[in-house]
């Protein structure tokens, strides 16, 4: 398991805001009536996006309240899944992807100029405040390894000279476009398919 | 090899587009009506002889599994569950399906649905495919404005929703009872089985769980005909299959293939052939992560399906194949395959959560020829106390790829680990060092 940090500096309290409530409520309605306790993960996803992507207590205790599951629930989920962050993270929250097939692909360089360029440490903000970054595992997109998940996006393909520009332009407060660095189409053989050629859409 | 025309996910590269106007053209929902009409049994019979088997990794019949839900809706209501929750390292191909032919599957979860009697359907997603959640959300509100889903889904009198739920990376809860509990809203510990999701699943009613390709495929099956599927590929290890084909190769791909194609002709057509030539290939691991490795002079004849796997002790599990060359280090790559367990073992079992760790420690430290050679019968012996001493399956897939490196690479950690006890060296090692040897060098 991975070991989760929690905040020192924790905010007063916490609420949804009306648009936020709004689609809470909508999560719940995925659910019967008395499992309410279901769209946990969803309602902290919602914290996360209101609050800078990490989880303060507060909000644990005001999810708690609104699933009517006791905070101890909501509180073990929160420590349990990888995805949630429980300290604040940067504004470009930069996830390396280093299991095997990413590792023999060569996300170790990936790795070195986080170090360099971020933080020397994982999970620490860059100096300017704006990115942090982590190793992670498997992030599911292994055809197109070495890849990093930058908030929601996928940027795959890397290589050093790339991932230093992609990292450099973060830094700058830049959003590099995601998908591949090669402009390779999707999990197609980089050079030319070898199936599905002469095929048409029918 | 496969005829284009056979092959099932036509957009699999999205050259076509995902959207559902282009996926009907492409012959999506076309008499999905009346495959629904032919009735249950028909549906599940068609499958059964299609000989599908789960393309999650234990390769269930998918037949079979479908019947075990309960013929009369009782009480509880039924649910399907998707399981979209892809994180096998090596495995990347329900993410495809999911961005580009998301009609398939969400025909397939309505047809489905329909054979278990189930009006609802959750698919669970994991949490790092955000985009493609987005995508496939997308798609289904285009199913529902076509009344493909809803009230009277597609003509067929049957009231059917699909919901996306996001998990939140944790690779356990790929294993189907821990998804449920995570669906459930719980930590995602595996349940002990009997009793199984087909009579106590989510929310405790029946539910049958299925690989969102296993699913995808379904619709092509009715529409071309279980004997179409069975003529493809090998006996009991029939159809097609997409492979996944990352690590050392030229041109790393995802690609639909027959069951039962040569490795080396995936490896060699498809990706483009190791790098360095194929006599610099060290070792494959054929099904993800958690299958054992294979080395060279095996890769040169096996055949990608279940069965000729089993044979040559390893599996097709997810069939995401990771190829190794010479150029890397082989008990490195196993080292951090063992790290990966290690962080996502759930620590519900002891074996599992404290034996993943020791054995990554051991092959660290053999990697880096740090080990002690005594210590090689004793990761052994870590292996076996994990195996089969859990409640879910993920201890078999944390020790059978150091199982499989044990077997065919054992020389190659005597060689890094022929050195005497460590102690000798007076090497600084803080962990398993046995203080009383320390204690006697030391005097």
């Amino acid at each position: 398991m991975s070991i989760k940090k929690i905040s020192e500096n924790q905010p007063k309290s916490f609420e949804f805001s009306e648009e936020n409530y709004k689609e809470a409520e909508k999560e719940i309605k995925k659910y019967p009536q008395n499992r309410k306790a279901s769209a946990v993960l969803s309602l902290l996803y919602l914290v996360q996006k209101q609050n800078n992507n990490w989880i303060p207590l507060v909000a644990i205790s005001y999810v708690a309240k609104l699933l009517n599951v006791p905070y101890i629930q909501v509180y073990e989920v929160a420590t349990f899944y990888s995805m949630l962050n429980l300290s604040p993270v940067g504004k470009y929250f930069i996830q390396v992807c280093t299991t095997t097939p990413c590792m023999i692909r060569g996300s170790k360089k990936i790795v070195s100029a986080c170090e360099k360029l971020i933080s020397k440490d994982q999970n620490q903000l860059s100096e300017n405040k704006l990115c942090s970054w982590t190793e992670v595992e498997c992030l599911g997109a292994c055809v197109n390894g070495p890849v990093m998940q930058i908030n929601q996006d996928y940027y795959e393909d890397l290589d050093e000279s790339k991932s230093i520009k992609i990292i450099k332009d973060l830094l700058e407060d830049k959003f590099p476009t995601p998908g591949s660095a090669k402009e390779r189409k999707n999990a197609a053989p980089e050079k030319g398919k070898t199936t599905l050629i002469g095929i048409k859409n029918a | 090899m496969l005829k284009d025309e056979d092959r099932i996910f036509k957009n699999l590269y999205n050259d076509f587009g995902w959207e559902i106007d282009k996926a009907v053209e492409r012959g999506d929902w076309s008499e999905t009506k009346n495959l629904i009409n032919k009735g249950k049994e028909w549906i599940i019979n068609e499958i059964k002889e299609s000989q599908l088997r789960g393309r999650g990794g234990a390769g269930f019949p998918t037949g079979m599994k479908l019947s075990f839900a309960p013929k009369k809706v009782g009480s509880r209501p039924h649910y399907l569950v998707i399981n979209a929750d892809e994180s096998e390292p090596g495995t990347c191909k329900d993410r495809d399906i999911l961005r580009f032919e998301p009609q398939k599957l969400i025909e397939g979860c309505l047809i489905s649905a329909y054979a278990i009697s189930a009006h609802t359907c959750y698919i669970y997603i994991r949490g790092e495919y955000f985009r493609e959640g987005q995508r496939l959300q997308e798609a289904i509100n285009q199913a529902y404005k076509k009344n493909f889903l809803g009230k009277n889904a597609c003509g067929s009198d049957w009231d059917f929703d699909i919901y996306l739920h996001y998990g939140a990376g944790a690779y356990i809860c790929g294993e189907e009872t821990a998804l449920l509990e995570s669906l459930e809203g719980k930590k995602g510990l595996p349940r002990l089985k009997p009793p199984f999701p087909a009579l106590v699943g989510l929310y405790g009613c029946p539910t049958i769980v299925n690989n969102v390709e296993t699913i995808a495929v379904v619709p092509t099956i009715l529409r071309r005909g279980s004997k179409w599927f069975a003529s493809l590929g090998k006996p009991k290890n029939t159809g097609t299959k997409i492979f996944c084909i990352s690590g050392s190769v030229n041109n790393p791909c995802n690609v639909e293939e027959e069951m039962g194609i040569p490795l080396k002709e995936l490896i060699e057509k498809h990706a483009g052939g190791v790098i360095g030539g194929w006599n610099n290939l060290q070792a494959v691991i054929p099904g993800g992560s958690s299958m054992p490795l294979l080395p060279k002079n095996i890769c040169e004849t096996i055949t990608m399906d279940f069965d000729s796997l089993i044979k040559a002790k390893s599996g097709l599990g997810t069939a995401g194949i990771i190829v190794i060359n010479k150029d890397e280090d082989i008990i490195k790559c196993i080292s951090r395959i063992a790290k990966f367990y290690k962080h996502e073992s759930c620590g519900q079992c002891t074996p599992c959560r404290e034996g993943c760790g020791w054995m990554w420690r051991m092959l660290e430290r053999m990697s880096k020829g740090e080990a002690n050679y005594k210590e090689i019968d004793l990761l052994y012996d870590v292996t076996k106390q994990i195996e089969g001493h859990t409640i879910c399956a993920f201890g078999e897939g944390a020790s059978w790829p150091v199982q499989g490196l044990l077997r065919h690479f054992r020389k190659e950690i005597e060689k890094r680990s022929h050195e005497e006890p460590l102690i000798k060296k007076k090497s600084n090692i803080p962990y398993l060092i046995d203080q009383h040897l320390l204690e006697k060098d030391n005097a």
